[in-house]
């Protein structure tokens, strides 16, 4: 996994609340049995004026001129602005496949839909979560601004404006940070502790034998 | 301490735990399906590690699958490639049972585990589909999971977990006849928001819940996601024993009474600790029907669709407004007159043989409306179509105008051939009527099986409680 230190990267606002994994990666596009390429189909039905199908060009398609990744403004932007229950609905991986392959390292937002919140993590994406108050101060920031940026900083957990007039704290867990900076791969440290999964195991296949064999 | 039922299932299966309470949660059963592993195989593959404990694996194919001329193969090559990548997967590194496409036992993953027995109370369950809280319905601690995380319970037989807080759903009284599970998943989206349970494990209580069968119980757990909860649970009684004996992988003679004598303490103690309690009256609760593009936008049949001007919060009116349009559907329009173009029976939420008992129940012996132009039954796995078909229930529905089809996740999601054109409307059992979830451009109004057959019937929604 690719590591998670200091991030300094353009915003792009996506202003709208339940932003679903379906509207992430919609479902034509779990077909494939990679990990990767998902970038060019993220918020597909949004993005492109035709349907998606894989196997199609992307580059030939009618871009949607009003989404706003769509917008000169954004190219090239590394964190997204959401609102909240970011990611709700499905378990499929492909949602932060799709926007770490777009080039999204961070989204910000005032809550995250628990699996998809999880799976950030898996892949070097983080998601932060700031109060709602704070997030509606960033939207106006972002859209008065061209070109606005932020910079965050995992190991200190602060995100930081660019002239560095606004600081502001979030909250992650010690294990996950950990593995973020480090850019370890979570089944190594798992595999860490193999004798007690072993000894668990054995004790568990004494008291209920009937979940074995 | 008194404990709830998932500080239990929670307590029973840690192996290790972090100063941050981070902990190694230990996992019974894995349910596989074609979608969401074969990156976590390859991931397995290049790393040279191999699965920790075969016995705990139960796959089959599921969403690519077509309901259709199933001696023709899968038609579509890239959903071909993906189905015969399980098998290649699961012939390299073996499971406890496979169901491959074509077997008479393949159907939906959260409708052929409980069938099998494979799913008992006190287990972890885990599956990369997020619908696995279904199973949560037999006192489990079950919940989806993501691609990495499917490889890392293969790896490790663990998940690296955090405790969740415990939601207590608690619903009392007597249903109307016509009134299900799905319409109080519903109502309960209804009132605490897709968000409502974020962080929490539900468990759903009270003399509403224990009089539900077990493929009530288990539509109602599979829309606890849909609460934001990713896992949702219902304590053990005789009903859950009386569904699990004699299936196929629960145990059985000394081991049946041992196994027992233990799920009877799966219930939350007296007195035990709720950080969050939500209290519904089962006698409020009408049949429910969504008119937005999420789950908590949802109505009683009898109400009108709402105003985004009535609505002061901004970004609320505007998902509001955003959602009309979508749904082309104008503010104050009554639920009744909404007139649709397809029905769906089926989905891991609605397509055990009880919901098409209910849908047979209200359909018999009249006829699909003329505007309809396609009403399908998909059974949720082959022992489901075999038992209704038994049961004479695929003659009312094809007597009827319905299509029977073969199992299989279908219309749900749309990822094989089965889905919406653009702009059509239908009333459907599924568990999300997110935009496009059943075809770009497709308007999805979720409903029980009973309101979907009654809406296939007269063409618009009606309320089944006085309909005929």
């Amino acid at each position: 996994m690719e590591k998670f230190t200091v991030l300094n990267g353009i915003v792009a606002p996506l202003d709208r609340a339940n932003v679903d994994t379906d509207a992430i990666i919609p479902k034509q596009f779990l077909k494939s049995i990679k990990r990767s390429g998902f970038g060019p189909n993220l918020f597909d039905a949004w993005r492109y004026q035709d349907v998606g199908e894989p196997g199609m060009d992307n580059s030939k398609r009618p871009l949607n001129p009003d989404f706003v990744l769509n917008q000169p403004r954004y190219k090239g932007a590394s964190i997204l602005l959401a609102r909240k229950n970011f990611g709700c609905g499905s378990s499929r991986e492909h949602a932060p496949w799709a926007l770490t392959d777009y080039g999204f390292r961070a989204v910000i937002a005032p809550s995250f839909a628990d699996i998809f919140y999880n799976n950030c993590f898996k892949n070097g994406l983080l998601p932060i979560v700031l109060t709602e108050m704070r997030i509606d101060q960033l939207f106006h920031e972002v859209n008065a601004f061209p070109g606005y940026k932020l910079t965050v900083d995992l190991p200190r957990q602060l995100v930081l404006t660019s002239d560095g007039a606004t600081q502001v704290g979030f909250e992650v867990d010690a294990h996950r940070k950990h593995c973020l900076i480090n850019g370890l791969d979570d089944i190594g440290l798992s595999l860490l502790h193999a004798d007690e999964i072993r000894a668990f195991e054995a004790r568990r296949r004494t008291e209920q034998p009937w979940l074995f064999g | 301490m008194p404990q709830t039922l998932y500080d239990k299932l929670w307590a029973s299966h840690v192996v290790h735990v972090e100063d941050d309470g981070t902990a190694l949660l230990y996992i019974d059963r894995h349910l596989v399906h074609e979608v969401t592993s074969p990156q976590a195989f390859e991931g397995l593959r290049l790393a040279g590690r191999k699965p920790w404990r075969i016995d705990s694996i139960v796959a089959t194919a599921d969403h690519n699958t077509p309901t259709t001329d199933w001696n023709e193969g899968i038609k579509d090559p890239i959903s071909r490639l993906q189905v015969e990548t399980l098998d290649a997967n699961i012939r390299e590194y073996g499971a406890k049972a496979y169901f491959p496409f074509l077997d008479r036992r393949q159907g939906i993953v959260h409708v052929i585990g409980p069938e099998q027995g494979a799913t008992l109370p006190g287990m972890t369950v885990v599956c990369g589909d997020s619908h696995t809280s279904t199973h949560g319905a037999f006192a489990c601690l079950a919940h989806g999971i993501g691609t990495s995380e499917v490889e890392h319970v293969l790896a490790t037989q663990c998940l690296v977990q955090k405790k969740m807080q415990n939601m207590l759903v608690a619903v009392e009284g007597p249903l109307a006849r016509g009134v299900g599970a799905k319409d109080i998943a519903l109502a309960v989206i209804g009132r605490i928001g897709t968000a409502g349970g974020t962080g929490c494990a539900v468990e759903f209580a009270g003399s509403s819940i224990r009089a539900l069968s077990m493929e009530g119980r288990m539509t109602l757990c599979n829309m606890a996601i849909e609460a934001g909860a990713r896992a949702g649970m219902v304590a053990v009684d005789d009903i859950t024993i009386a569904y699990l004996k004699g299936r196929p992988f629960a145990p059985s003679g000394e081991a049946w009474n041992r196994a027992v004598a233990y799920w009877r303490t799966l219930t939350s103690d007296e007195g035990a600790h709720f950080d969050r309690v939500v209290r519904l009256d089962a006698r409020d609760i009408a049949p429910q029907v969504t008119w937005g593009t999420s789950p908590e936008m949802v109505v009683p049949v009898g109400a009108r669709v709402p105003d985004p001007d009535k609505e002061k919060d901004p970004t609320r009116r505007e998902g509001m407004e955003r959602a009309l349009i979508y749904m082309g559907l104008k503010p104050n329009t009554r639920i009744e007159d909404i007139r649709l173009d397809k029905v769906f029976i089926g989905s891991c939420t609605n397509s055990r043989i009880e919901d098409l008992r209910a849908a047979a129940a209200v359909v018999r012996g009249k006829r699909v409306a003329a505007n309809i132009r396609l009403a399908l039954v998909v059974p949720g796995s082959g022992l489901v179509k075999a038992q209704a078909e038994q049961e004479g229930l695929d003659r009312v529905f094809k007597d009827s105008g319905f299509q029977w089809r073969e199992p299989g996740c279908s219309m749900c999601l749309a990822m094989n051939a089965d889905r919406l054109e653009p702009g059509e409307r239908c009333a459907s059992t599924s568990n999300r009527n997110f935009e496009g979830r059943q075809g770009a451009g497709g308007r999805t109004h979720l409903v029980s099986p009973e309101m979907a057959a009654g809406a296939a019937i007269a063409g618009h929604f009606v309320d089944v409680r006085n309909w005929r």
